[in-house]
C-alpha cells in the first residue's frame, strides 16, 4: 500500500515546492560567493544563479517524471542524467537570465572558456550534490517503509500461526471432554480409588501425548495404538456400557512409522459425532493392515453416521488429517470417509509403509 | 407416586458414574430428598418425569437424543395435560462446559451446576431449591416464569446474525431455486433438514433449524414449536382444543400446526 501511495504523492505541487527549497538556497549561496569573490553585482548574480539552478532542477525533475517513473532505476541513470541536465539547464538558464536583464545573449557566458567551464563545473557540483542528497533521502524513506511493511507482514504471519496453534490445542483438549473426565475422576476417588488411579494415569498419558505431540514427527504404530487406548479407556469409563472398542494391530506392523497422533481426530469424531449422540451407544474398531506396500488404517464406528453431504464440510479435525497426510506422503496417500445413518462411519487412510 | 411429604427428584445424566455421584452428593447435602430415578437420555427424561412427577429435575445439558434444554421444553409442553394438579418441577441444569449456556444461565433464575460438582456449590443449590419449594408462589405464575427462562436459554445458543436472510436457496434437481422469505408460510425441521413450505410448493434445505433461526427476523418469523417456525403474516386463527392445546391455521395452507406450551405466550386474546 505505501508503495502505491508514494508515486502520486511525489508529484504534487506541494512536494515540488518542498523539494525546490534546498536548491533555491544553494542558488542564493552561489550568488553570494560569486559576489564575495568580486564577480559582478549581487543582484545580477542572484538572477543568473537562480535561472540556471532552477532550469537544471526542473530538467532533472521532468526527466524523472517522464522517463523513469520506477524509483529503483533512477539511481544508476542519475550519473548520465545530472551532467546532461546541468549542461542543458546552464544554457537555458543563461538565455533566460539574459532575456530578463536585457543583456545581450552570452553576456554571462562570454569570456574565456576557462571561466565558462568554471561556471559549468560549479553548476555540476551544485546539481550533483543536491541530486545525491534527494536520492539518498528518498532511498532511506522507502527502505524504512519497506522495513515497516516487512515487520507488519511478520507480525501477521506470527499471529496466524498462534491462532492456528490455539485452535489445534482447543481441538486436542476439548474442554467438554476434559471437565467430564475430571468429574468422573472425582466420582471414582470416593467409590473406587484403584480405578481412579488407573484413570488418572490414563489421563496423564493422554495429556502428555497430546500436549507434546509435534506434528512433524512420527512414532511407531504400536505407540499410536497405545495413545488411542488411553483415550478410549477414558471414554469407556465415562460412557460405561455405551462404548465398546477394539484395537486390532497385527504384531508385524507394530514398528511401522506413522505421523504422531494421526488417528486421534478420527477416533474423537467417531465418539463425539457417532456414538455419544446415540442413545444406545455402540462400538469403535481401529485396525491396521498392509498389502502390496500400502499400509491401511481404519477407524470404524457404529454410531449415528452423517447425513449425505456432511462429509463435504470437513471439521477442523478432518482437515488436519488431510493436511498432515498430504505433507507427509503427497499423492501417495489416500483418505476416504464412508458414512450412512444405518451402519455408522468408516474412515480409511492408506499410505506407503 | 410419592404420597409422603418428602421432596422428590429425577436425575437425567448420560454418564453413569456422574449420575450415581450426583445422587450420593445429594443424599449427603439433602437427606430428605428422594431420588426417584436415574435416566441416561433426554427422551427417557421426559417420559419418566411425566410418569413420576417429581418436585425437582436435575438435567444434564448434553445428552444423546434430546438435549437437557429441549427435554425440559418438551416436558413443559406435556405437563399441563399429564399433571394438571402438580406444579411444574424446579429445574437444575448440569453441564461440564458450554460457552453459550453458562453465560445465559447467569441472566436466569434457573440454577445450573458445573461438572465436576463442587460440594459447596451443590449445598447452595440445595438451599435455593428448599426455599423455592417452601415459598408457596402461585404455581401458574411460577410455571410462566420457568417457561420464559427456558425460552431465553434455548434462544441463547447462537447469537443473532447481523444481516437477516432475504432468500432461501433451495436446490431442486440441478437448479437452485430462490425463494423470497415473504413467500415462505412456515419452516419445519425434519432431522438434519428443514422443510420450507410456501402456499404451493415444498422445498428441502440442508440446514439445522438452530442455524437458520438466528438469520430470520424474529418479529416476522415466530417459533411456535421446537421444530416449527411460522411467518406471522400468514397466521389465520389460533384455536384451543378440549385438552387446552393451542394450534394455528395459516392462510394458504390447509394443515394445522400445534403450538408448544413454551411459545403459547405469543397468542393471547387482546
Amino acid at each position: 500500500m505505501p508503495a502505491v501511495s508514494q508515486a502520486p504523492c511525489r508529484w504534487t505541487m506541494r512536494a515540488l515546492a518542498q523539494r525546490s527549497l534546498p536548491g533555491l538556497s544553494v542558488n542564493t549561496v552561489i550568488a553570494l560567493l560569486l559576489t564575495a569573490f568580486g564577480v559582478g553585482d549581487f543582484g545580477v548574480n542572484l538572477i543568473y544563479s537562480h535561472c540556471i539552478g532552477v532550469s537544471i532542477w526542473l530538467l532533472i525533475e521532468a526527466a524523472l517524471y517522464w522517463l523513469m517513473p520506477e524509483p529503483d532505476l533512477q539511481w544508476r541513470r542519475m550519473y548520465l542524467l545530472v551532467p546532461l541536465s546541468v549542461v542543458l539547464g546552464y544554457a537555458i538558464g543563461l538565455y533566460l537570465a539574459a532575456a530578463l536583464l536585457g543583456h545581450p545573449l552570452g553576456w554571462f557566458g562570454s569570456g574565456p572558456p576557462r571561466v565558462v567551464l568554471g561556471y559549468l563545473l560549479l553548476s555540476l557540483i551544485a546539481g550533483g550534490t543536491l541530486s545525491y542528497y534527494f536520492m539518498s533521502r528518498e532511498q532511506l524513506a522507502s527502505a524504512s517503509e519497506e522495513m515497516a511493511l516487512a515487520s507488519a507482514r511478520t507480525e501477521t504471519a506470527q499471529r496466524q500461526a498462534t491462532e492456528s496453534q490455539l485452535k489445534l490445542l482447543q481441538t486436542q483438549l476439548d474442554p467438554h471432554m476434559l471437565f467430564n473426565t475430571l468429574a468422573n475422576l472425582r466420582a471414582l476417588i470416593a467409590t473406587n480409588p484403584v480405578a481412579a488411579t488407573e484413570m488418572l494415569d490414563r489421563l496423564n498419558a493422554y495429556l502428555r501425548a497430546t500436549l507434546s505431540a509435534s506434528r512433524a514427527t512420527t512414532h511407531s504404530l504400536e505407540a499410536e495404538f497405545e495413545r488411542l487406548r488411553d483415550y478410549l479407556e477414558l471414554m469407556a469409563v465415562r460412557l460405561g456400557a455405551r462404548l465398546q472398542y477394539s484395537l486390532e494391530l497385527p504384531p508385524e506392523l507394530s514398528q511401522c512409522p506413522v505421523p504422531t497422533l494421526l488417528l486421534q481426530p478420527l477416533v474423537e469424531n467417531a465418539i463425539g459425532h457417532g456414538l455419544e449422540p446415540k442413545v444406545e451407544g455402540g462400538r469403535i474398531t481401529v485396525r491396521a493392515s498392509r498389502s502390496a506396500g500400502q499400509l491401511t488404517l481404519e477407524v470404524q464406528d457404529s454410531g449415528i453416521g452423517m447425513a449425505r453431504g456432511d462429509a463435504a464440510t470437513d471439521g477442523f479435525g478432518l482437515s488436519q488429517v488431510r493436511e498432515r497426510l498430504a505433507s507427509a506422503y503427497g499423492e501417495l496417500a489416500s483418505f476416504e470417509l464412508r458414512s450412512d445413518q444405518a451402519s455408522g462411519t468408516l474412515a480409511r487412510i492408506s499410505f506407503p509403509g | 407416586m410419592n404420597t409422603d411429604k418428602n421432596p422428590t427428584a429425577l436425575i437425567a445424566e448420560d454418564e453413569p458414574l456422574l449420575a450415581a455421584a450426583l445422587q450420593t452428593e445429594l443424599a449427603r447435602a439433602w437427606p430428605e430428598l428422594q431420588v426417584l430415578a436415574l435416566v441416561g437420555d433426554g427422551a427417557s427424561a421426559v417420559t419418566q418425569a411425566l410418569r413420576l412427577q417429581p418436585d425437582i429435575l436435575f438435567f444434564d445439558i448434553r445428552m444423546p437424543g434430546l438435549s437437557g434444554l429441549d427435554a425440559a421444553a418438551e416436558l413443559a409442553d406435556a405437563w399441563d395435560s399429564a399433571a394438571p394438579q402438580k406444579p411444574f418441577p424446579a429445574l437444575v441444569f448440569v453441564t461440564a462446559y458450554d460457552q453459550y449456556a453458562v453465560a445465559a444461565f447467569e441472566a436466569q433464575a434457573i440454577d445450573y451446576l458445573l461438572k465436576p460438582l463442587q460440594t459447596e456449590r451443590l449445598r447452595k443449590a440445595v438451599t435455593k431449591l428448599q426455599q423455592a419449594l417452601a415459598s408457596h408462589t402461585q404455581p401458574a405464575l411460577q410455571f410462566e416464569s420457568t417457561l420464559a427462562q427456558l425460552r431465553g436459554l434455548l434462544g441463547a445458543s447462537a447469537p443473532q446474525a447481523a444481516t437477516p436472510l432475504r432468500m432461501i436457496q433451495a436446490s431442486v434437481g440441478n437448479a437452485i431455486r430462490m425463494v423470497p422469505l415473504n413467500e415462505v408460510v412456515y419452516f419445519e425441521a425434519a432431522d438434519k433438514y428443514i422443510r420450507v413450505l410456501t402456499t404451493s410448493h415444498e422445498y428441502l434445505i440442508r440446514t439445522a433449524l438452530k442455524e437458520l433461526l438466528p438469520q430470520l427476523d424474529a418479529s416476522v418469523f415466530w417459533q411456535i414449536h421446537r421444530g416449527t417456525v411460522v411467518n406471522s403474516a400468514c397466521l389465520d386463527a389460533v384455536t384451543r382444543d378440549e385438552a387446552g392445546k393451542l394450534s394455528v391455521s395459516l392462510r394458504g395452507r390447509r394443515e394445522r400446526l400445534p403450538v408448544s406450551r413454551l411459545y403459547s405466550h405469543l397468542f393471547k386474546a387482546m
